[in-house]
Formats: C-alpha cells, sequence, structure tokens
C-alpha cells in the first residue's frame, strides 16, 4: 500500500543526501520525495511516498530516526491527510483545439499559465490520481514537456505534531507485536 | 585565549580525556600534527590507516572508551574506509579525524582531495564536514558524545585545512551537546514490559540469545542474577561471547554456523526465545523460514531498527539492555528447567565424542589444540584478538571466555587483517594485560605492516600465526562446497620467523602439539613483541558448521573417523 510519511528534519547541508541514501542503502524503493521550508526557521519538511506493506514502513520509520539530522517522522498512511501533486504541462495548442483544451483545463479545476502560437502551459494540482487522468485526457493533443512536483502531504484536523518533541517513546517507532 | 582550529581539535581531545591517538600525517594535517607536540596525547605513527581506524577500534573495545584514528585528506581518508566499515557492522564506538582540502579548494578536484563524507555516510554513525573554525569544537563534542551514546558506532570529522590553520577566540564550554533529532535513550512502555513478563514466566523451554549488548549496557552481572533466577540457559553469539561467564553451567556456548550443534539444537526446539542485545545476525540464524519456528520471541534491543528487521517478534523492547534487565528481573518467577536442561545436556554426549580435543595425538598440530592449550595456559585471563576464518571461529569454540571484553573480533564485517591493528589498540588501552593475537597466515598479511609499528612502540603482544598455507575458510567452503577445487587458496607465505626477526623482534616456530606449552611459555617470557609460526594442519575444517542459508538444524557435523591428513603428511 502506499504509505505517505512526513519527515521533519534540521535544514543543514547533505540532509537530503542521507535521507536518499538511506534509501538506496537499505533497498526502500522511493515513489516520490519533496523537500521544502516549514514555518520553523532552520526546519525542512519532506514527504516521503513509497509503496511498501506496513512492516517495511516501520523499518523506514526507525531507520530515519537513526538520523542524527531527523527531527520527527510520522507516517500518515492510515491517518485522514490532504495529498497534493503539482503537474506543469506543455501542450501543443493550435488555433483549433485551444478551445478544447482550456475546457479540460476547467474540468481540471486547473490554470492556464502561458499561451503562446502553438502551445499551452497548463498547471493542474491535485491528488496523484486527478493529475494521471488530466495528464491522459490531454495526452491526444501532443504533450511536449511535462514536471510533476511529487506529492506534499498534510494531516487533517488538531493533532498536528510538534516539529521536535521533547521524547518520542520507542514503541512510536518500535512495531508491535506481528500476528 | 585565541586558539588555531589545529589546537582546537586537541582541546577536545584532552577534554574528552583521550589519551592515545592512531594515525599518519599528511598535507592537510600537518596544522593539527604541529600542535599535537604541545598536548598532552600519544600519537602512534601507523603503517596504514587502515591500521590506525582498526587500532581505535581495539583500543576502544578493550577499555569501553571511545578510539581515535587520524588520516589526512585523499588517500588518508580512503584508506580508513575498512576500519570504519568494520566498527560500524559491530557498534564500535570511534572517531576519525581527517583533514581535507582548503575550503576553497573542496570540489575543485584539488590534489588529495577526496569526498570523504559521502564516502564514509553508509558506514558511520554520523559524519561532519568542517569548513569553518568556530564549527570544529562543537562538531568534535557533538562526535564523541555520539558515537559513545545509544547503539555507539563510528563518527567521522572531515576539517579543510583552512579551518585548522585560522584562530578564534575560544574558552572552553561545558554545556552539554544538544542534539533534538538524535534520541539515544529510548524506553519502551510498561504493556511491553508486562508481556514479555507473561511470556517468560510461561515458557517451558525458553533460552536466552546473548550478545555484543550485555558487554556494551554493561548488563553482565544482571544478566548473571536473570540467569540464576530464571534458570534460563544461555547461548551466545560471537561479539557476546564473555558477556556471561563460560563456565557457569548455564552457558551453552555459542549459536549459528559454527556454533555448538546442541545450542542450534536447542534454538529450534526452544518454545522462548530471548534476544538480549543481539541482531539476529543472517550467521546466526540460517535459514530464516525455519528459524526457531516453535518459539516466541522478546527482542530487547537497544537500536528500534533491528527490531522485526531479519526475524519477527512476538515482543519488542527498545531499551538499555541493562536497565532493561534491572526492571524485569523482580517480575520474572524463579524458574525450575531442569528437564528442559537435562535434555539439551544430553544433546551435547554426541557432540563430546566428535571433539578433536578427544582424538589421540597423532603427533600433529591442530589450530583447535594450540588454542586450546592457550586457553589453559594463560588461565582464560588474556585478551585474545582474533582475525577471521577458521582459526577465528576454533578460537570462539576453544577460548572459554569468563571475562568480558577479552575477546575483540571483527563478527559483522569480518575484516581480514583485523587483529594485529586491533590488538595493539587494545594493549595500549591496557598496558598491564596480556594481549594475544590469533590470525591466520593470509590475514596476517594483510596488515603485517603493523609488527613495525609495534616494535616502534615498544608494545609487547605474541601474535600466534594459525599457518596453515591456505586461505583456510575459503579452502574449507570448496572442500565441501565446490569439489575440492581449491581456486587462489593455496598461498606461500615469507617466513614469519626471519619476519619478525626483520622488525627487530622474536620469531618462534611450532610443529607439534607436545611444543605449543614451550613455545607460549618462551613467547610469554620475551621482552617485546613475538610472533609464533604454528604450522598446522592443512586442511583441517570448522566443525559443525550450517551451510550458509541452510536450516540451522543442518550442520555438517566433524566425522567420527580421523581426520583428514595433508597430502604431503610424512606419515602417510
Amino acid at each position: 500500500m502506499q504509505q505517505t510519511f512526513m519527515v521533519y528534519v534540521e535544514d543543514k547541508p547533505g540532509v537530503l543526501n542521507r535521507v536518499a541514501s538511506l534509501f538506496r542503502r537499505r533497498s526502500f524503493n522511493i515513489e516520490s520525495l519533496t523537500v521544502g521550508h516549514t514555518e520553523t526557521p532552520g526546519v525542512s519538511r519532506m514527504t516521503v511516498v513509497m509503496d511498501t506493506d506496513d512492516m517495511t514502513a516501520r523499518r523506514v520509520e526507525a531507520n530515519l530516526y537513526k538520523l542524527v539530522n531527523v527531527l520527527r517522522v510520522e507516517n500518515i498512511a492510515h491517518k485522514r491527510s490532504v495529498i497534493r501533486d503539482l503537474v506543469l504541462l506543455k501542450v501543443r495548442a493550435t488555433f483549433e483545439t485551444r478551445p478544447q483544451i482550456f475546457q479540460i483545463v476547467e474540468v481540471f479545476q486547473g490554470r492556464v499559465v502561458d499561451v503562446t502560437g502553438e502551445t499551452v502551459i497548463i498547471e493542474v494540482t491535485g491528488t496523484e490520481e486527478k493529475i494521471d487522468s488530466a495528464i491522459e485526457v490531454l495526452n491526444p493533443y501532443g504533450i511536449i514537456e511535462m514536471v510533476r512536483t511529487g506529492m506534499v502531504a498534510m494531516g487533517c484536523g488538531d493533532d498536528t505534531p510538534s516539529v521536535n518533541p521533547e521524547f518520542v517513546h520507542a514503541s512510536a517507532v518500535a512495531p508491535g507485536p506481528v500476528q | 585565549m585565541k586558539k588555531t582550529g589545529a589546537q582546537l581539535i586537541w582541546e577536545v581531545l584532552v577534554h574528552e580525556g583521550v589519551d592515545t591517538v592512531f594515525g599518519y600525517p599528511g598535507g592537510t594535517i600537518l596544522p593539527a600534527y604541529d600542535a599535537l607536540l604541545d598536548y598532552p596525547i600519544r600519537h602512534v605513527l601507523v603503517r596504514h590507516e587502515q591500521g590506525a581506524a582498526h587500532m581505535a577500534d581495539g583500543y576502544s573495545r578493550a577499555t569501553g572508551r571511545v578510539g581515535v584514528a587520524i588520516g589526512t585528506s585523499g588517500p588518508g581518508s580512503t584508506n580508513l574506509v575498512t576500519g570504519i566499515a568494520t566498527a560500524m557492522m559491530d557498534s564500535s564506538p570511534i572517531v576519525c579525524i581527517t583533514a581535507n582540502v582548503s575550503s576553497a579548494a573542496i570540489g575543485s578536484d584539488a590534489f588529495q582531495e577526496t569526498d570523504v563524507t559521502g564516502i564514509t555516510l553508509p558506514i558511520t554513525k554520523h559524519n561532519y564536514l568542517v569548513t569553518r573554525t568556530e564549527d570544529i569544537v562543537p562538531s568534535l563534542r557533538e562526535a564523541f558524545y555520539i558515537a559513545r551514546s545509544g547503539r555507539p558506532g563510528p563518527v567521522l570529522v572531515d576539517i579543510a585545512k583552512d579551518a585548522l590553520q585560522r584562530s578564534i577566540e575560544f574558552e572552553w564550554d561545558d554545556t552539554p551537546v544538544r542534539l533534538p533529532g538524535y534520541r539515544p535513550n529510548l524506553r519502551a512502555m510498561p504493556e511491553e514490559y508486562e508481556r514479555a513478563i507473561e511470556m517468560i514466566n510461561s515458557a517451558r523451554r525458553p533460552l536466552i540469545l546473548a550478545g555484543h549488548g550485555v558487554m556494551m549496557s554493561n548488563a553482565m552481572d544482571t544478566l548473571r542474577r536473570f540467569v540464576d533466577k530464571t534458570n534460563i540457559p544461555v547461548a551466545m553469539t560471537l561479539l557476546g561471547l564473555g558477556g556471561f561467564p563460560a563456565s557457569h553451567p548455564l552457558n551453552l556456548g555459542m549459536m549459528g554456523m559454527h556454533g555448538e550443534a546442541w545450542v542450534n539444537t536447542a534454538i529450534q526446539e526452544a518454545d522462548l526465545l530471548l534476544a538480549f542485545g543481539m541482531r539476529f545476525d543472517d550467521r546466526v540464524t540460517g535459514n530464516l523460514k525455519t528459524y526457531a519456528v516453535n518459539a516466541r520471541k522478546i527482542h530487547i534491543e537497544i537500536d528500534p531498527s533491528e527490531i522485526n528487521k531479519n526475524v519477527r517478534v512476538d515482543v519488542g523492547i527498545v531499551g538499555d539492555l541493562r536497565e532493561t534487565l534491572e526492571e524485569l528481573l523482580p517480575k520474572v518467577a524463579e524458574g525450575d528447567r531442569s528437564e528442559w536442561i537435562n535434555y539439551i545436556t544430553d544433546l551435547k554426549g554426541d557432540s563430546a565424542v566428535r571433539d578433536i580435543q578427544q582424538l589421540p595425538d597423532t603427533g600433529h598440530l591442530y589450530a583447535a589444540h594450540v588454542i586450546n592449550d592457550l586457553w589453559r595456559l594463560t588461565a582464560g585471563k588474556a585478551v585474545i584478538v582474533t582475525d577471521v576464518g577458521q582459526h577465528q571461529m576454533w578460537e570462539a569454540q576453544y577460548y572459554k571466555h569468563d571475562y568480558p571484553r577479552k575477546l575483540i573480533t571483527s563478527g559483522g564485517l569480518g575484516t581480514m587483517g583485523f587483529a594485529l591493528p586491533a590488538a595493539l589498540g587494545a594493549k595500549l588501552g591496557l598496558p598491564d594485560e596480556e594481549v594475544w593475537v590469533i590470525v591466520g597466515d593470509g590475514g596476517f598479511q594483510m596488515t603485517a605492516a603493523e609488527l613495525s609499528t609495534c616494535a616502534q612502540e615498544g608494545a609487547k603482544i605474541n601474535v600466534a600465526v594459525i599457518n596453515n598455507g591456505f586461505l583456510g575458510m575459503v579452502r574449507q567452503w570448496q572442500e565441501f562446497f565446490y569439489n575440492r577445487r581449491y581456486s587462489a587458496t593455496p598461498m606461500r607465505s615469507p617466513d614469519f620467523v626471519k619476519l619478525a626477526e626483520a622488525h627487530g623482534l622474536t620469531g618462534l616456530r611450532c610443529t607439534t602439539r607436545g611444543d605449543i606449552e614451550q613455545v607460549v611459555a618462551e613467547a610469554r617470557a620475551t621482552e617485546g613483541t613475538v610472533v609464533i609460526d604454528f604450522r598446522v594442519e592443512q586442511e583441517d575444517a570448522v566443525y559443525p558448521m550450517v551451510p550458509a542459508g541452510a536450516d540451522l538444524h543442518a550442520m555438517i557435523r566433524r566425522p567420527y573417523s580421523p581426520l583428514v591428513e595433508t597430502s604431503d603428511d610424512p606419515a602417510k
């Protein structure tokens, strides 16, 4: 199943490398990894998505905690959350096809951010599935170029994790019994 | 007071209580070596930086303190790599300090520049690239703290040359190191303890698997009280040997690939395994699918990532082993396990008649005899540093360790060439202890250059070379699994007696069992390092053996029939 980790890290040189190296070294397969600033200066937040079972997900979490620069890890796979991806698509758009494309963009609640005589650049945000279907629908017009950010995620409701709790209980890291 | 970055290194080391460092100078680390002369720290000039890392490791394992290795940039750093990986696999706390080219030149492929923080990222617990003089003290203090806390391990600090040369205003600040993302002292929830206690008290055939963590957390005494109260027999991992006395009636001996047959059988028939500070290495478990399928499992381990990594357990307790056992001890019931213990004791009978010690003396020299006699002659009190291969397994089987930190060996990485430098490190850390190296002819030649370091330091260690003219363990695999096709395993060696003499040391030779006692006595009485060339049987094998990946109970046993004699044996 899809596991989504929110990883708070110290904003220091080489930290992305440490996280990426960990996944490579333990043969954990990343589907998507994004990183950016947070509300706290000096703290970055990564969203790491991988397709694996709960047991492996716990191992990933425990291994991430072993990195000195990792402040907090939370797997939101089993929690209510908002997950978003953003895509930029450069699509071939002639005088004839342009109105159709604009219509499709509207359906996906996307935006046209650049128009030239023969191309448009479209921006769509949403879940991975929504973006996949937008790409599918636009594909027949001719996709010249595409870039996706990868997924960013946030848990819903009030239980916002603190960036760096004083004490993380071992059982929050150590997996429980296996049935 | 103004200090250069180079001086700051030694300031930190002195504050950390470091008395000895192992290293090799070079272009970029020169400022640090210049400053060293003004500080009360002994520097041991190694002959290859790999030796420096192994010495720091051996020093650390013998003393329990953090060992320090130093190298220059480029090859000086890359040569440390094998030693760092060795320390990582065996959770050995060492700090490696390397210099790099000036910060402005980093990334330009300058002379002797290498990205050592990149190279060592997966084989260190943590590492630092320091480009500012201001960061030297905090980075080194953190390095020592990280190396020795939690599950210990190697930390590397790479410092740009210009950061060593610049001076800054400095005053020692005793504020404890604060690392917000580093939590070495995790503890388990009370429910986990309760479930563990319930399982222990209801088990009929329980078995403790004692690992390196017993010594790492100083749980020797606690474990002993735990065993004396519960009467649960104990099986040892290679690195666990010494953590529980070999002479204790409930110590069964070593488990795993070359473990005792009765131990492996007991594991497979146990109804509860108590894994104490060990990590279910593949050399310990064999085939995971058939490993201890009848047993429930409790894993007490300081590193959360080890729990459920190889073997799925019923209860995982994360925490310091000694503290955890102290917590459990009052709540576990006194147990009578005599039925289970008698069953295991009966299993031993068959092994005893196969034991090489029981075979008649044919006048030939077997490694097991050498090691068994050495154990007897040193009363089991020497610090034994072994290399990797057959001799390592025979040592584990025949040198009965009653005391902790007296066996130093490369377990996880299996680094040939480890023994001699690690032994020198151990000796310099514990100058009053008797230190013996047990090493094969292959591994000895990998780092034999450190004999020169032994001579220069005036260190007294005894080196028992178990010389069988082969890369013995690989040869054994070829014998068992490759139809005796001895590809690249016969090895011609120099005259080890003359090699020792060339270093100004003493060389001795022993070719028969009857001479062991006399040659060991001579070595112990001789001043300075002594190398003994034990010419042993060429084609002996370590038994029992669980082939790699096979079921733990599927052991190859030593045949009852006479041992294999070599073809050039005059008795044949």
